[in-house]
């Protein structure tokens, strides 16, 4: 059974069918999602959740189906894990991180919304799918779409970290590397998509695969023992997940789900590339597009959108929750990178990086509140941007296979003395 | 000046389906203005009424360039170039 009334403008309210439409044909606004929350209402429950399987469709009726899933059954609730040592190292008294570096199957949480547009564009009919990605959601697509057996055309900028470019080509889809950054893959992609009957996932599926993104806050809100956080920070790029986590609070408290929402929304961007925070520091209701610095110049390549779609849509979050946001420089994006690892065993990639950063200055600002509870958005893995830390991580010693070797060079001086006493006693 | 207009699905009721057009002008502004002439109805979808501006949503590109980086709206275009009306992209 399916809840949704159709599609709805979010700027003019001009109502459209459920079918692969994604922008106004009167004013360019995007189209979101409608539901009957009525009728949803009187369904789930936070029993009826509980006892569902653990992936993201436990969710599904505040999910765009009309039929069952046929996508991602294995994706979605990832860890919440209370971070105490971190906590301290930050002086916090309760922080959490949401990791979406460990989800299935591509470890990002792009493996929230593919399955969504995935299945979405199964129901329409559609045989090839495709994308324009910065790396992560074109490694989702590619392995979800093999599974499905569909056809896939993935666009990627051509400079992309080989861990993200191997991360697609691994499932044999056709890869295409365009020379232009992903402003200009995406550009091409709406071009391209207007001209042939393909299911673009962040194009003409994107009202379907942006309501993916709330799994991340509805999973958030059940995981803290069906709460929201004082704090929430999250990483902007093209603006998708951030409005969809605070919608997804919003939906659950419609659904009584939980209480009253009182978290404040944080957005954290690089400073080689921060259209949002610009904007938000000089009050701006829209987002001036920006140039990103040159890739040579930027450790972060997953948040390096200039012209971030859903831009407005992260102002206003910020804006009605009290929130703020901030970029982090090269320097500080590794930094934490290499604190999350040493404090807490989680390795994320640039954007997990510059969101803790982004928390460890909005916490240092007062904007955060120690003695209130705070989520840090893990949105992705960081084995995929090796090329970020590997020169600034130390090496292996060397040693001879000897133990006279290993005392003398990885215990140091005097270290075999101090090991035969110890032996010995 | 005669310029080359890629339209997007969108705005294709518009065009009986055509998604490619040629326009003439020598700003942005007039090449959208005699788009308008030539499709009635563009212009209002493209731009705000009451301010005449581009709306938030809707992007063009000069030869691939966004306007926005360059003088929106009074950008100067040449005989052979390309403008492409994009609406905005999800990230990725």
């Amino acid at each position: 059974m399916s809840f949704v009334r159709g599609l709805k403008c979010k700027e003019c309210g001009q109502e459209y069918p459920k079918e692969a439409l994604y922008v106004c044909e009167y004013c360019f606004g995007p189209l979101e999602v409608e539901y009957d929350y009525a009728a949803v209402a009187g369904q789930i429950s936070r029993d009826v959740i509980a006892r569902r399987p653990q992936n993201l469709w436990r969710y599904r009726e505040l999910l765009p189906l009309d039929g069952d899933p046929t996508d991602g059954l294995n994706s979605g609730f990832t860890p919440l894990v209370r971070a105490d040592k971190l906590a301290r190292v930050l002086g916090v008294r309760e922080l959490w991180i949401k990791n979406d570096g460990v989800n299935f199957p591509t470890l990002s949480y792009k493996d929230r919304v593919v399955p969504v547009a995935m299945s979405k564009a199964k129901e329409l009919g559609f045989d090839t799918v495709g994308c324009a990605s910065t790396g992560n959601l074109a490694n989702s697509v590619s392995a979800h779409g093999a599974k499905a057996g569909l056809r896939r055309f993935l666009f990627i900028p051509h400079d992309l970290e080989l861990g993200k470019v191997v991360g697609s080509l691994i499932y044999q889809p056709t890869l295409v590397a365009v020379n232009g950054n992903y402003d200009d893959v995406n550009r091409l992609c709406s071009e391209i998509a207007s001209k042939y009957r393909w299911a673009f996932v962040n194009v003409n599926m994107r009202p379907y695969y942006t309501e993916g993104a709330k799994t991340y806050g509805f999973e958030v809100a059940e995981q803290l023992g069906w709460r929201t956080p004082d704090h929430l920070v999250c990483p902007v790029a093209g603006g998708t997940i951030l409005p969809k986590i605070y919608k997804a609070f919003q939906e659950f408290e419609r659904m009584e789900l939980i209480g009253p929402v009182r978290t404040r929304i944080f957005a954290a961007q690089a400073a080689t590339c921060a259209p949002v925070v610009r904007a938000m520091h000089s009050g701006q209701d829209f987002v001036p597009p920006v140039k990103p610095a040159p890739l040579s110049e930027s450790v972060d390549t997953s948040l390096r959108i200039g012209n971030p779609a859903d831009g407005p849509y992260v102002l206003e979050a910020l804006r009605e929750t009290g929130g703020w946001a901030d970029m982090a420089t090269n320097d500080e994006i590794v930094d934490a990178i290499r604190l999350l690892a040493a404090t807490e065993g989680i390795w994320t990639e640039t954007a997990g990086g510059t969101t803790l950063a982004v928390t460890r200055k909005l916490i240092a600002a007062g904007k955060i509140d120690p003695n209130g509870s705070t989520v840090v958005c893990i949105t992705g893995n960081g084995l995929k941007t090796i090329e970020a830390v590997q020169h600034r991580i130390g090496a292996p010693m060397q040693i001879a296979a000897s133990l006279k070797s290993f005392e003398q060079v990885v215990l140091g001086g005097g270290a075999s003395e101090r090991a035969a006493a110890g032996v010995a006693g | 000046m005669a310029v080359t207009v890629l339209i997007p699905t969108p705005l294709q009721r518009l065009t009986s389906g055509v998604g490619e057009a040629m326009v003439s002008g020598s700003t942005v502004g007039e090449i959208i203005g005699d788009l308008d002439r030539q499709y009635p109805g563009v212009r209002d979808r493209l731009c705000n009424p009451e301010t005449g501006r581009l709306r938030r949503f809707a992007n063009v590109y000069l030869n691939s360039e966004d306007i926005r980086h360059l003088q929106n709206e009074e950008t100067l275009v040449k005989d052979g170039d390309e403008l492409s009306i994009v609406p905005a992209v999800a990230g990725g």
